[in-house]
């Protein structure tokens, strides 16, 4: 009794919960699962099987299965020109993830051996919320557009017809993207390396500070997107432009942090570094710039979303591809759908180019573990 | 009781001693200081004259804020007197040298830095950590701390932290230590604690030291010489020597006299 009582007021979706079924025959990974589990074993369960049913994996199921149901059932609504495609397939689609959700409901109802099965089923009951409302999400979403038509076409497209944009315009939204991408990535270079530079020059000499600082309070708050007709003028290509404007757009941000960074960097380090014969290089490489890196991160993280912004724009008006060119070029032709498909893939890609800054950002500044908490 | 082997060489005996080629002699002679301040010019050492013995240990004592680190730095290098001479064996004192170490109040460890890596520091300015890394390990092991070499500085408490200083000062081989209150942070039993662990890597190491401190009782367990300050600009009262065996004994009766004496000088003798 007392140690079902202790195993309830374990947060849900920990794994040890679950696991402690046969975890006699087959020891669960961590200690402090064996112990709970041993016990809860001995007291509740001599033959060694476990099942507590998931509801939020029945409401997964459906969810999803709805989502299939109404997807398949319920006719388009006339829109006037030939129906949506792919609908059935969409709605096969979805009855297919309710089957997966199926399986994983009776994975994560029946405790197992702790192993790769039980880390999916972690996973499996700490995202089943998200997987619930996705599909509510989405169920509205087809509703509002291709069932009813209260979100009328051809400025609303149902999900459903996202599909077709990613299977019929692949070639060009792959090639739009890798050149964004790739614009994109060339520019954060040269801004990010340009203004880490002049940012640490400010910081450390007092010349630099002189005759660089009041130029960037003058010109860098100056939104790079405003130079954009200049710069298309004065470089010899759009692509040039482009990588100028990005760099300007990420470059300023960092330049002031890192300026901020080394200025903050507590004194009594030089003191120290001073006393054991640093020399200034030792100084600047091994002292400011370190202790500035903090700061630096944060320039950096301000200037990457400067830059998708100049990006986009810099794509909409002159550049000749690219996600910001197909989107203009999408709206050109009316086809809205494609507009929807191109933002999909904006999203994806500039939340995982953040998401791989933070994984960077962790891994250099390894030391902060435990004191910084974003 | 103290034996005889423990006991400390004065610093007469220590010339003949082999600690005479590790140890430094600091001279400061007739040093005024100042700083340019917007209210006008600051007075802060008047006319000092001090003289370290190789392997000599004295304790700087005096009112909050008289000067006695501004002297420290100036016997560090890291600035230059306004007035008077610093020398170390007989050459000015015009820079500082990792053969005078300073120990701030503030561990200044390097946050982003393992301990290991902190204590590396002064052979890596040098650039001659790659052939002398056993240093590192020797410095750490002195201090008791070879167990967390790759520990970050926010994970070692108050205690541990200094003694990561103290590792990443005698790294080095000072032939001078100045310690700026290097105990002055810690709670009162790791401070008693760090007293003897300081007398004990003095007497292994036998390089000079210079300490400002604000507790008598540190200055009299510790120094072999106290040297009390005035209120600012500092002048120097007087140097009470203090011909103690080590180890000391905080209740050794001479002490108790001698600390009756020095507060006195500072002009708090009715506090007592």
């Amino acid at each position: 009794m007392s140690a079902s009582a202790t195993l309830e007021r374990l947060p849900a979706g920990e794994p040890p919960l679950e696991s402690s079924g046969i975890s006699v025959l087959n020891p669960p990974s961590t200690p402090q699962a064996s112990k709970i589990s041993i016990a809860a074993h001995a007291a509740n369960n001599p033959r060694g099987r476990n099942f507590r049913l998931h509801w939020f994996g029945l409401l997964a199921i459906a969810a999803w299965g709805a989502l299939g149901a109404i997807t398949l059932a319920w006719p388009n609504r006339p829109a006037g020109f030939e129906d949506w495609v792919y609908t059935a397939e969409f709605g096969i689609a979805a009855l297919a993830v309710a089957a997966l959700w199926v399986f994983f409901t009776i994975s994560a109802s029946i405790s197992g051996p702790a192993g790769f099965l039980q880390r999916a089923n972690g996973l499996f009951r700490h995202g089943a919320p998200w997987i619930v409302a996705s599909a509510l999400l989405l169920m509205l979403w087809e509703i509002l557009t291709a069932k009813t038509g209260r979100l009328p076409p051809p400025f609303f497209a149902p999900p459903s017809s996202l599909i077709d944009v990613y299977i019929s315009d692949y070639a060009r939204l792959a090639d739009s993207t890798y050149n964004s991408i790739k614009l994109l990535l060339e520019g954060v270079a040269w801004g990010a390396a340009a203004g880490f530079t002049i940012g640490v020059s400010i910081g450390w000499s007092r010349t630099v500070n002189y005759w660089v600082h009041p130029v960037l309070r003058f010109l860098g708050p100056l939104p790079p997107t405003a130079l954009l007709p200049i710069a298309f003028f004065f470089f010899p290509s759009s692509h040039a432009a482009s990588v100028f404007l990005i760099a300007l757009a990420t470059g300023f941000p960092v330049a002031i942090l890192s300026w901020s960074g080394v200025a903050n960097v507590n004194k009594a380090y030089y003191d120290v570094a001073r006393t054991m014969g640093a020399s200034e290089w030792f100084l600047i490489f091994r002292v400011a710039v370190p202790a500035a890196l903090p700061q630096v991160f944060v320039g950096l993280f301000m200037g990457f979303g400067a830059s998708f912004v100049v990006l986009i724009v810099a794509e909409m008006m002159g550049v000749k591809s690219g996600l910001g060119w197909y989107l203009t070029w999408a709206q050109g032709y009316a086809a809205y759908v494609n507009m929807y498909g191109a933002l999909i893939v904006m999203t994806i890609i500039f939340s995982s180019l953040i998401s791989l800054l933070f994984a960077v950002r962790d891994r250099v500044l390894i030391w902060q573990k435990g004191i910084v908490k974003w | 009781m103290v034996s005889a082997a423990a006991r400390k060489p004065l610093p007469e005996e220590n010339a003949e001693n082999a600690a005479a080629h590790t140890a430094s002699r600091i001279r400061v002679e007739q040093v005024s200081h100042g700083f340019d301040t917007p209210a006008g010019r600051l007075e802060v050492l008047e006319n000092v004259d001090l003289d370290v013995a190789p392997g000599e240990f004295v304790a700087l004592l005096g009112p909050s804020g008289c000067g006695k680190s501004t002297l420290l730095r100036l016997v560090a290098g890291l600035e230059a007197a306004s007035t008077g001479a610093v020398s170390q064996d007989g050459m000015p004192i015009a820079r500082p040298d990792p053969s005078r170490i300073v120990v701030f109040q503030d561990p200044t460890l390097f946050p982003w830095r393992t301990v290991w890596d902190n204590v590396a520091l002064g052979l890596q300015a040098r650039g001659i950590l790659k052939q002398e890394k056993g240093r590192v390990d020797a410095a750490l092991r002195k201090v008791g701390l070879e167990g967390f070499a790759k520990a970050y500085p926010h994970q070692l408490s108050g205690g541990m932290a200094q003694r990561a200083a103290l590792a990443r000062a005698l790294v080095n081989n000072p032939r001078l230590l100045i310690l700026d209150e290097p105990l002055g942070k810690l709670d009162s039993l790791t401070r008693l604690e760090m007293q003897g662990e300081l007398v004990s890597l003095w007497q292994k190491n036998g390089f000079s030291v210079l300490l400002v401190t604000h507790d008598v009782e540190e200055a009299l367990f510790l120094a072999q010489r106290v040297v009390i300050f005035s209120p600012r600009p500092a002048k120097i009262i007087t140097g009470i020597a203090i011909d103690r065996p080590y180890p000391r004994h905080r209740d050794d009766p001479v002490l108790t006299g001698l600390r009756h004496e020095v507060l006195n000088q500072l002009g708090l003798g009715k506090s007592w």
